[in-house]
């Protein structure tokens, strides 16, 4: 059952919001000891929202858009006496004084927190293997990873532990796991959605995106999660982000069925769809083939539903790894200052002050985020500044305004989600480097600032899944489920059924 | 283009992040950021000296304002519950180690 399909069975009186928690508490306890989803799962809180819930529908009164739906939020969001860790030893045992603004409003909304899941520590990695609480398994095969950061959350919705999931996207966190488990995972316009009581990685970077079964699942849950926040300062208004306080997105599979993606134009990303091989001067070096297949494919099924597509250059494209792995832990290191053993989180004594910091954070921090602190410390240090944050934050610049040439052009561009399906656990964790080659394509987005969302297209040779993403210019996502973003998402979801036989949000 | 960096850097820059690391970790983390800062060698080559001097750096998206809200008392979070998460407190504060006559 989608998320929508459940708020409105609840709302109805047709289902208990009871029910159905039990339902998904009954497949955590089935599965969860193999996939490790979830850092805490919530099971009296959920049980006990629920039972609001099915009061309130028996009383007659009105319900919230996602009423008794379960979602599963990513440990690296702020949840009001309940522990969130980051997946870090150095917040274990932390409960938050307060709860961060998605959380608020998925609660005002009627959503059901069913629990807090896995993360690499402090949204750093693509493979949710950096967690201090051990790895999360991909659900289609447990001898692969989920992705990451969001990994926890992604495998959540891919195990039917919940219809849908918060992550947090930074250079891919919230795309790249979905495309790993076969879910729809989108990246807001930064701005759009409030980071307030996110856990902050790269400040500039940082966004908080939805992860579902379907895409107007995804929309649904969009639209209830963004709007602009006192509490954000960088948050946007709301006149931009649709109207709340109706029930959101009702249908809007049918509507973006009949509206499709007719007339639209579409640019596929020269430097970020080829495999970079001999005599091709574009590519990512490392892009599997069975992917590229995939997105081939996907270009087909748009233009077969009546887009206009076109390849398109966006030459710092190329350079938009580097900058990123220069940017996002200059940001961190300044960000992760905070832990210091003083004010919450672990402290490790000390003679003095200093040491006491020191020894906190040797002992608290794992291996991976000590290597952006250090890689960000010394990027922003004393004679390195200009060689190296300096110049990232120009390829920054030079993206913005190719990116800015390219949607003159074109309403949306298209580029694989990630290089390569699903990986084995611990194929990436003995070289950094390789790692982050996963963000390849999905870096951009964040350094434009921009919206992106990553639609499950069938399958690798190994029979996993691969995403294709849609990448579009500022607030492309609004109105949600209605714009020329969700139209192509749906128009993909789609075709992907068809080609495999199966429906969305199965 | 930047010198490759050094274990003695790596030793100083670890000062500087109040993180401590073994002389073997020490090793392994001089390669592994050499190997990044390699990577990055394509973004710290760009050349703003020449053909693109118009490029000014942007470190944060667009659309940055000041925002401003007016100067109401209103409830903040509650100190208890607050210092309930601190690993030691004392007399409502939070208690750290001596701070005077530290090296700076």
């Amino acid at each position: 059952m989608t998320a929508l399909d459940i708020a409105s069975a609840v709302a109805a009186g047709e289902r208990s919001a009871r029910s159905v928690v039990e339902e998904h508490l009954d497949r955590i306890a089935d599965r969860e000891r193999d996939i490790c989803a979830f850092n805490h799962v919530m099971a009296d809180e959920a049980r006990a929202a629920a039972e609001g819930i099915d009061a309130a529908v028996a009383r007659g009164d009105e319900v919230g858009p996602l009423a008794g739906v379960p979602v599963a939020v990513k440990d690296s969001l702020c949840t009001r006496g309940t522990p969130t860790t980051c997946s870090s030893r150095i917040l274990e045992g932390w409960h938050p004084p307060y709860d961060a603004t998605v959380v608020e409003r998925l609660r005002a909304a009627d959503a059901i927190i069913i629990g807090k899941t896995n993360l690499d520590e402090f949204c750093m990695g693509s493979s949710t293997e950096h967690s201090a609480f051990g790895p999360t398994r991909n659900p289609h095969d447990l001898t692969r990873v989920p992705g990451g950061s969001s990994g926890g959350s992604a495998a959540a919705v891919a195990a039917g532990f919940a219809p849908l999931a918060l992550g947090s996207d930074t250079g891919g966190s919230v795309r790249q796991p979905a495309a790993l488990c076969g879910v729809v995972g989108m990246k807001p316009t930064y701005g759009a959605v409030s980071r307030y009581g996110l856990i902050a990685f790269a400040s500039s970077l940082d966004q908080i995106g939805p992860m579902a079964v379907s895409v107007a699942d995804a929309a649904a849950l969009y639209e209830v999660i963004a709007g602009l926040d006192p509490l954000d300062s960088t948050s946007l208004d709301p006149a931009v982000s649709g109207p709340t306080g109706r029930r959101c997105c009702d249908g809007v599979g049918e509507q973006e069925r009949a509206a499709g993606v007719e007339g639209l134009r579409i640019g596929v990303v020269a430097e970020l769809c080829g495999t970079g091989g001999p005599g091709s001067e574009a590519g990512v070096k490392g892009l599997a083939a069975d992917v590229l297949a995939r997105v081939d494919e996907a270009v087909s099924a748009l233009e077969t539903a009546g887009a206009v597509v076109e390849p398109v250059s966006v030459p710092s494209a190329r350079l938009g790894l580097s900058a990123y792995y220069l940017i996002a832990p200059a940001e961190a290191s300044s960000n992760l200052a905070r832990y210091d053993g003083v004010r919450f989180g672990l402290r490790v004594a000390g003679d003095t002050t200093a040491e006491m910091n020191t020894n906190t954070r040797t002992a608290g921090f794992g291996a991976e985020v000590k290597r952006r602190i250090m890689l960000g410390t010394y990027a922003l240090s004393a004679g390195y500044y200009d060689a190296f944050y300096g110049k990232a934050l120009r390829v920054r610049t030079l993206m913005r305004r190719e990116l800015a040439a390219a949607y003159e052009r074109f309403d949306l561009l298209v580029c694989p989600t990630a290089p390569t399906t699903a990986f084995e656990l611990g194929a990436k964790t003995a070289d950094p480097l390789t790692m982050y080659f996963n963000d390849v394509c999905t870096v951009p987005s964040n350094l434009a600032g921009h919206p992106a969302i990553s639609i499950p297209f069938g399958a690798g040779e190994d029979g996993l899944p691969v995403g294709v993403q849609l990448l579009g210019p500022t607030l492309a996502e609004v109105p949600a489920g209605r714009s020329a973003l969700w139209r192509a998402a749906v128009v993909l979801e789609q075709s992907a059924a068809d080609l495999t036989g199966a429906g969305p949000g199965r | 283009m930047a010198e490759r960096i050094t274990r003695d850097e790596v030793r100083h820059v670890a000062g500087l992040a109040r993180l401590r690391f073994t002389e073997a970790e020490l090793d392994e983390l001089t390669g592994q950021l050499a190997a990044v800062l390699d990577h990055a060698a394509d973004v710290a080559a760009l050349d703003v000296t020449d053909d693109v001097t118009d490029v000014a750096p942007t470190a944060h998206p667009p659309a940055l304002t000041d925002v401003t809200r007016s100067d109401e008392i209103r409830p903040s979070l509650d100190r208890d519950e607050v210092l309930a998460q601190a690993p030691v407190r004392q007399d409502g504060q939070f208690r750290v180690p001596s701070i005077l006559g530290e090296a700076p």
